[in-house]
């Protein structure tokens, strides 16, 4: 084998050898770091093997706030290298690339997984059970999430980064077009996390269908845990799409093959449309999760019940059908009939029907209710009207006649970010906040979060409103530069200086991580908000069984109903408790897949051969495997739960 | 483990039931990705480019035999979980080892087909339509190359272990996978090459 080393060198630029020494100096400062203090056996036995539900929701928070930064890098980049006219900080090929991995990253490796991490953190509490269905599974996601995004992320450095834009559209993402490994990355990386996603949908359909405490009928679930069985609905039908389209993708750009090539009867739009049967869900993926953890945090905060819950149940049910149906927004103006474009156009609209439903019921919510302005209670009350300009600029951009307009301008960036940012980001952040005590035991600083929300809140405002204008103003997207006759300058560095205050407000926000964890005091009944469902039920944090006794669910609201009814929710004695025991082998898996995928990305077919045998060898040591688990004895668990107090004895 | 003996074995235990469970739900994952497929095909297949068209590339006979093949075999998967709800384990071992040796024929005849198709000049890169066709058939026939791994480790797992919870659960979810790409090659068979036929 000829083996070529110059394929995988990235030249030129400062910023890439800025990025290889960043990465560099941190492998090795974790290598050391963890060598000096010992924590190797560490690192292994208590995360990198673990099964536990809430450590894998914690190491998928973790990476995607790792990916926050990453992205939110990207973005400053982008806002620089626009701040003025005429700017030569990046060129149009790292502006390309900048643009894709910052899409790709903030959702995919951002915002979903942040909402994966939640969702396992939460979801098994709230329905009062003691694990996922199928824990080992998890694990797996979560590398195949973990090992797909780091595969990603090396692109920048090796061999260099997809430049098509999150989309890829072909024949742009061709070989022809994009020479680079940059799209083969794409297509392999995706694919590797997309395959850990589907895995954590089946698992959670079957945890939340099967695993419920007695007594919790699907009409006594928590919002949270109604948003996220049907989000994974979602992710159970769209992610097959991306699949097979990026599969598709990856023959086209390795094995030759015409899907959509512009000679040999391939076609472009093929991809459009698969892209976005696929996309479009994706973006109610992460945005139905948000609609329940608001629900859960405005019904805390004004110490109501949620008003008008099956409403809520079932426009999430209807937004989650006609998600499927509207993906052709996307592309007006490619040349469809106008009896295509005018089903797309009123469908999408359809949305905002079921969408308003739900703002209602916040209102109605908040209406009367006792209302405490905590931090997280903040970002959902701001959430309100920002996202409400989000949709109305959406439905306005649904017209597909006026869409011929703004098609492909910073009006559109605009929009999406004002949908994305509050529906996902500021979801993430006050869902963070709200059950950070749960996990931890302590609550984050309330007087350094709201300067945090402040920031954001003013700077994300500050960001993304010049952009409608610019949009109006004839300025389209991925521009990388302008000339001043233009007259776009003054509104790009405003937008660049909202930009900067959104970082700053980030770093105030781990800052209040680092804070918190030195100086808050420690929460004393695992209950720190006075809160309405299960999860608050038992102790923070959390014991490795959850619950000591199973709880029997008799309303909805069970926690509450305990605590103000006198509902008894532990009536069992407390018995021995079955726990699944830990592996390396998901962790394995997750390397091996790495390899598999960046062999393919240059190419190198044996080491390819070799790494697919690898990931077929790990699956059958998974099969062969015989580990029962063990219990933990009720003494000891009786012992545990005196040690942590209150709660269930 | 609580073992409820008035259920059949594969689902006698709870984690059992939510594998079967579970394995339906992605079952609704595959019919997303093999209807992906289909549409991708249908998109494409008058698209022959200068490439051959599918009523001058196929031939019935060798199709016919695989889906003899691979339709008996589903039965027989049948049987031998049927052998292992009534604990004849060598039974059960028997009609496992003809599934498997059936789809390993199947598997065969289509690679015989495939490199007959790339002699006549009809390759991945001829055409969308070739592409589309490989790629279907590929992914098909890469599923019973893994359900052929797959349901070989659990045969030694049954020869190791006997019928139990574990390994009975295991044969049963993988019959359903099995009758899976069964009902998958129907579609293939009709419309692909039925109708490529005509
Ligand atoms: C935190 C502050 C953020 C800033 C300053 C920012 C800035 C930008 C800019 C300037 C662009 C347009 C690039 C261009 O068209 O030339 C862009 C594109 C995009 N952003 Fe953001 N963004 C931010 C956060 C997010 C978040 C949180 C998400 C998703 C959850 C997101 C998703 C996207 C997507 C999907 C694109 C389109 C990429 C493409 O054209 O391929 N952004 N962003
Ligand atoms: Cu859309």
């Amino acid at each position: 084998m000829n083996f070529d080393l110059e394929k995988f060198k990235v030249h030129g630029e400062p910023l890439i050898y800025g990025a290889m020494i960043s990465i560099a100096l941190v492998s090795i400062g974790i290598v050391v770091g963890l060598t000096v203090f010992k924590k190797w056996g560490w690192l292994w036995r208590e995360w990198l093997t673990t099964v536990d539900h809430k450590r894998i929701g914690v190491m998928y928070i973790l990476a995607a706030l790792l990916m926050l930064f990453r992205g939110g890098i990207d973005a400053l980049m982008m806002r620089l290298q626009t701040a003025a006219p005429e700017m030569k900080f990046l060129d149009a090929q790292h502006y390309n690339e900048v643009f894709t991995t910052h899409g790709l990253i903030m959702i995919l490796f951002m915002a979903m997984p942040f909402i994966i991490g939640l969702m396992n953190v939460v979801v098994p509490l709230q329905i009062g059970a003691r694990d996922v269905a199928f824990p080992r599974l998890n694990a797996v996601s979560f590398w195949l999430f973990f090992f797909g995004a780091m595969l990603l992320n090396i692109s920048f450095v090796v061999g260099g980064s997809p430049d098509a834009g999150w989309s890829a559209y072909f024949p742009l993402a061709s070989n022809q077009f994009s020479p680079t490994v940059g799209n083969n990355y794409y297509s392999l990386a995706l694919q590797i996390s997309g395959i850990g996603t589907l895995m954590t949908g089946v698992n959670f359909i079957v945890t939340i269908l099967k695993m419920r405490a007695p007594g919790m009928k699907l009409m006594r679930m928590p919002m949270f845990t109604w948003s996220v069985l049907i989000t994974n609905v979602i992710i159970v039908f769209a992610f097959p799409v991306l699949t097979v389209a990026l599969a598709l993708m990856m023959f086209d750009r390795l094995f030759g093959s015409q899907f959509f090539t512009m000679a040999n009867g391939g076609m472009d739009m093929l991809w459009a449309n698969l892209f976005w049967v696929w996309g479009h869900p994706e973006v109610y993926i992460v945005i139905l999760p948000a609609f329940g953890i608001y629900s859960e945090i405005i019904a805390t905060f004004s110490k109501k019940n949620l008003y008008g819950y099956t409403s809520m149940v079932a426009s999430m049910l209807i937004i989650s059908l006609l998600s499927f149906i509207v993906w052709a927004h996307h592309f007006y103006t490619m040349g469809q009939g106008v009896m295509v474009n005018g089903f797309f156009s009123i469908s999408t609209m359809a949305i905002a029907v079921p969408t308003g439903v739900k703002i209602f019921n916040w209102l109605f919510t908040l209406r009367k209710g006792r209302i405490s302005f905590t931090t997280p209670m903040l970002y959902s009350l701001a959430f309100i009207p920002i996202f409400t300009i989000g949709g109305v600029t959406g439905v306005m951009l649904a017209m597909a006649s006026a869409d011929y307009q703004y098609h492909n301008t910073m009006f559109l960036v605009a929009h999406f970010h004002y949908v994305l940012i509050p529906g996902a980001v500021f979801a993430v952040i006050a869902g963070f906040h709200y059950w950070f005590p749960k996990v931890f035991g302590f609550r984050l600083n309330e007087r350094i979060g709201k300067h945090a929300f402040w920031w954001i809140i003013i700077s994300f405002n500050v960001a993304f409103f010049p952009l409608f204008i610019l949009g109006l103003m004839g300025m389209t997207r991925r521009m990388y530069t302008y000339s001043a006759e233009t007259g776009f300058g003054p509104l790009n560095m405003i937008s660049f200086a909202g930009a900067l205050g959104l970082a700053i407000g980030f770093v105030i926000l781990v800052y209040n991580i680092y804070w918190s964890t030195r100086y808050m005091p420690r929460d004393e009944n695992g209950d720190p908000w006075d809160a309405r469902t299960l999860e608050w039920a038992t102790h923070s944090p959390i014991p490795e069984y959850n619950f000591a006794v199973v709880p029997k669910v008799k309303s909805r609201d069970a926690f509450w109903a305990m605590k103000h009814d006198k509902q008894p929710l532990f009536e069992e004695p407390i018995t021995k408790i079955h726990m699944p025991s830990n592996t390396g082998k998901p962790f394995v898996l997750g390397v091996v897949f790495f390899f598999l995928g960046f062999f393919l990305v240059f190419s190198m077919w044996i080491p390819a051969i070799v790494a697919g045998v690898g990931v077929l060898i790990v699956l059958a040591a998974m099969s062969f495997e015989r580990d029962h688990g063990f219990y933990i004895p009720a003494d000891k668990v009786i012992k545990t739960e005196k040690k942590l107090g209150g709660g269930t004895v | 483990m609580k073992v409820d003996t008035s259920k059949p074995l594969e689902y006698s235990t709870h984690e059992n039931s939510n594998r079967i469970f579970g394995f339906w739900v992605f079952l609704g994952a595959e019919i997303a990705l093999f209807a992906t497929l289909f549409t991708v095909f249908f998109v494409l297949v008058n698209r022959f480019a200068e490439g051959p068209s599918g009523s001058e590339l196929f031939e019935i006979g060798p199709v016919l035999i695989e889906t003899f093949l691979l339709l008996t075999s589903s039965f027989t998967i049948g049987l031998a979980v049927h052998a292992m709800r009534h604990q004849y384990k060598r039974a059960t071992l028997v009609f496992f080892g003809i599934t498997l040796l059936m789809g390993l024929g199947f598997l065969g005849i289509e690679i015989s087909e495939f490199v007959t198709y790339v002699h006549e000049g009809a390759t991945l890169q001829t055409s969308a339509f070739l592409s589309s066709l490989f790629v279907l058939l590929g992914t098909h026939g890469a599923h019973v190359t893994f359900g052929f791994l797959w349901g070989s480790a659990i045969m030694i797992q049954l020869m190791r272990e006997g019928i139990n919870p574990a390994t009975a659960n295991k044969s049963f979810i993988f019959s359903l996978y099995w009758h899976f790409l069964d009902v998958v090659w129907i579609f293939i068979f009709s419309f692909v090459y039925l109708k490529g036929l005509m």
